[in-house]
């Protein structure tokens, strides 16, 4: 269809002082401005790649107790005073209530998303074309809009208690965050089953055809369990993507660790000098949990890659 | 126009659906003050970000070492955070730090929401956008650099004028993604106060209590901006691929 519209070569005259057709088959460009565009094209499904080295961490670190040193050099240091003291104070509200409720969410929020991306990726591929449309409209309407956007609509629109017969169920803050989370996990998803599917060769269908398998019988036993090798490290690289955004429900009030870090900076008076540790802090700590899934998913790429 | 807009009075009055930004002027100047925030901060951001991603990677391709290492310090800072968690430890951190001014009674600091906000998406866009061009400028074959010489050209001159133009055209999916990427993170502004698209929107439906109507509203309108976007951007790709690269 698209190809009617299309003039012969529109990309000749895109480019000032090419007039005609190629003389010559050689390449202008290195190889490597092929493999670009194929990475770019990568991207789109698989998110941006985190690229963590244990230096990052250690850097992270050292800017930490360098911010340290400058507070405490600007204070007088008694003792429950210092920031290292103050920070100590904290960490236990900081990490053991607000990191673990990012994990939580993370998790659940990866978990949903996963199951409905799952079944809105396969419904993209469906022979119907009713269900192929909608599955589609679905992933670039959820793919195509700001993860704050959608957080807020999920935060405000859901009630905050649902009452069924006599029993009133209360919806916390944070469970609401996962849903919002979890929907542009699942059009990111969806797509990435949708480009895993059609990265199989067509040989695989053919074949399986050849033998008698049915479609769905061919899609569960030949084509998805060969998709989820190759789907295994994006979806973890979507995971750390959604770690490193579960801060963003702060905005909302959610008490989870950058929130809870506002809240201890505000009952410590806004001391200036706390501000650049505890962000620091902060950092550190998602970096510690981060890194390791990001190297994971470097090994498991490499194991991985498609040998065809 | 005024009848489209009583149109929309009448359907609040009929059916409670307040879209109170069209029939009262006050909300509607906000909404639209708000909107072109977004796009002037969006376009801002773009705008630096591929300033800092050109920039940094000529600098990556310097002589000096030392010039190589803090780029790329800098890079993997910006790539491997968060951007609200940047975003705070700029306003907030380094925001404590900066001299403010006096504005007639009260102190000013001399950059505002706004000033960090965009330096902050600049600089977390900008560090994508140096690796996207370096990728770019080494896709460039040696031989086209050395002819560039050959004709005279020193470094910077062969870089604007012959490589840049070749890596641009490379890079441009990417930084495409990347691009857009940087649209939907302006959001984030909301968080330091930033009165854009979102912040408008909440003072509105805090005003109104018109809360579904403006999440509706204000979901559209990134969709449909951000949708522009994404259509106008694979055009340009199209438009600027290379003959024989990339399908």
């Amino acid at each position: 269809m698209i190809g009617l519209f299309r003039t012969p070569r529109p990309e000749l005259r895109a480019i000032p002082g090419v007039t005609g057709p190629a003389q010559t088959d050689l390449p202008v460009l290195l190889p490597a401005a092929q493999l670009i565009g194929r990475k770019a094209r990568q991207d789109r499904t698989n998110g941006f790649r985190l690229e963590l080295k244990a230096w990052h961490g250690l850097f992270l670190f050292l800017l930490f107790l360098f911010f340290t040193g400058v507070a405490a050099a600007q204070v007088d240091n008694t003792l429950d005073k210092g920031v290292l003291a103050t920070l100590w104070r904290w960490i236990p509200l900081i990490v053991g209530q607000g990191f673990v409720l990012n994990l939580i969410i993370s998790f659940t929020a990866m978990a949903l998303g996963t199951a409905a991306g799952v079944m809105l990726g396969l419904g993209q591929i469906s022979l119907l074309p009713q269900v192929r449309g909608s599955s589609w409209f679905t992933t670039q309407l959820f793919r195509n809009s700001p993860w704050l956007v959608l957080l807020f609509c999920v935060m405000l629109l859901l009630p905050f208690e649902i009452t069924i017969g006599d029993v009133i169920i209360r919806i916390p803050d944070w469970t609401k965050a996962t849903i919002g989370f979890s929907l542009p996990i699942m059009a990111n998803i969806s797509e990435l089953v949708r480009g895993a599917v059609q990265s199989i060769p067509s040989g695989q269908w053919e074949a399986a055809e050849s033998l008698a398998f049915t479609r769905r019988q061919t899609l569960w036993q030949i084509i998805l369990p060969q998709c989820v090798k190759r789907m295994i490290p994006p979806w973890m690289n979507w995971y750390a993507i959604l770690t490193m955004a579960t801060p963003i429900c702060s905005i909302m009030g959610v008490q989870e660790s950058v929130n809870l870090t506002q809240q201890a900076l505000v009952s410590e008076d806004s001391r200036p000098e706390l501000l650049a540790p505890f962000y620091l802090f902060l950092l550190v700590i998602f970096f510690c949990y981060c890194y390791p899934i990001a190297r994971w998913t470097v090994s498991l790429e490499r194991k991985f890659v498609v040998k065809l | 126009m005024e009848s489209f807009y009583d149109w929309f009075r009448t359907l609040y009055n009929d059916t409670g659906f307040n879209f109170v930004y069209f029939y009262e002027e006050y909300e509607r100047e906000r909404f639209i003050r708000g909107f072109w925030l977004t796009i002037y901060l969006s376009v801002t951001c773009v705008v630096f970000s591929v300033i800092i991603g050109v920039v940094g990677a000529w600098l990556q391709g310097s002589n000096l070492k030392i010039t190589r290492r803090i780029v790329q310090g800098y890079i993997q800072f910006f790539r491997n955070t968060p951007p609200l968690v940047q975003l705070f430890f700029f306003y907030f951190g380094l925001g404590a730090f900066t001299p403010s001014v006096d504005a007639g009674g009260y102190y000013e600091p001399i950059i505002g929401s706004f000033g960090w906000a965009v330096i902050s998406l600049s600089f977390f866009a900008g560090a994508f956008n140096v690796e996207i061009f370096r990728s770019g400028i080494e896709a460039v074959p040696e031989s086209t650099r050395e002819a560039a010489e050959a004709l005279g050209y020193n470094r910077l001159q062969a870089y604007i004028h012959v490589i840049l133009p070749l890596a641009f055209r490379v890079c441009l999916p990417a930084l495409n993604n990347n691009l857009v990427n940087l649209v939907k993170t302006t959001t984030l502004a909301y968080a330091i106060a930033v009165p854009e698209l979102m912040y408008t929107a909440n003072q509105i439906w805090s005003d109104n209590v018109n809360v579904p109507e403006m999440m509706m509203t204000l979901w559209i309108v990134y969709i449909l901006l951000v949708g522009v976007l994404v259509w106008a951007m694979h055009r340009w790709e199209r438009k600027m691929r290379i003959p024989g690269y990339g399908q």
